[in-house]
């Protein structure tokens, strides 16, 4: 290893730093996908009782009916759809596509346009 | 472009391919899946029982649950890899998702199996 390691600035003060687009829905993609690891089982338990006897079904519908949870599912519906949206996003720079500086800011700029108006048109389905 | 030698080791080519095409897995069975809820709304307990038993339904559904518990495995260790330093936490980290994805794809696999 040559010692020639440049003291380079670290900008590790999270409030100075200022993202650019891309950079903010790829730190959201992130996010969206840590929680929806966090909550899986939670997921899990609900297609459980969705597919099981007509009692644990309408334990479903009293557990989905409260007020906060569906705060919680909407929330977690959100991350989902950034998290779509963000991954097809990614699959097409990995084919070359939305490559340049432009490009790149315009797709994250459309990412962001679908997948809050499709949340919000799924809350209001929800309600 | 990186020099490196080649000395067998893995270099995480696969895990990333393995996350674009589960991905796509995913992606696709969510289109699928939402525009059958869209189209047959509001639905029975008894109508998503019977179209989640059909077999092709739960082939489809299968390979949902195992691309979701191994996509999600190759993204959380790259959350770890990135932001957890101490090699003993890191390994406790890796193994419990590890080992959660794994319980969790058997959970998932015998709601739908039981049908």
């Amino acid at each position: 290893m040559p010692e020639t390691v440049k003291q380079r600035p670290k900008y590790l003060n999270l409030v100075e730093i200022r993202l650019p687009l891309p950079g903010v829905t790829s730190i959201m993609h992130r996010i969206s996908g840590g929680v929806l690891f966090l909550t899986l089982p939670i997921l899990v338990y609900l297609f459980q009782l969705s597919l099981g006897t007509p009692q644990e079904f309408e334990t479903l519908k009293a557990i989905v009916g409260n007020p906060i949870a569906k705060l919680i599912l909407l929330a977690l519906m959100w991350g989902f759809i950034h998290h779509f949206c963000m991954g097809i996003r990614i699959l097409l720079i990995d084919v070359h596509h939305c490559v340049e500086l432009q490009a790149a800011r315009q797709s994250a700029m459309v990412v962001l346009c679908v997948s809050i108006p499709v949340t919000l048109i799924l809350a209001v389905k929800l309600w | 472009m990186v020099k490196r030698i080649v000395v067998g080791a893995g270099y995480g080519l696969g895990d990333w391919l393995v996350q674009r095409v589960s991905a796509l897995v995913m992606a696709v069975y969510s289109l699928i899946l939402g525009g059958i809820l869209l189209v047959c709304t509001p639905m029975t307990q008894h109508e998503w029982q019977s179209l989640m038993a059909g077999s092709c339904m739960r082939f489809l559904t299968l390979l949902f649950i195992l691309s979701l518990c191994y996509h999600a495995w190759v993204g959380v260790r790259d959350i770890w890899m990135d932001y957890v330093n101490p090699i003993g936490v890191r390994l406790t980290l890796h193994s419990l998702t590890a080992l959660s994805m794994i319980g969790c794809a058997g959970w998932a696999t015998q709601i739908i199996w039981r049908l």
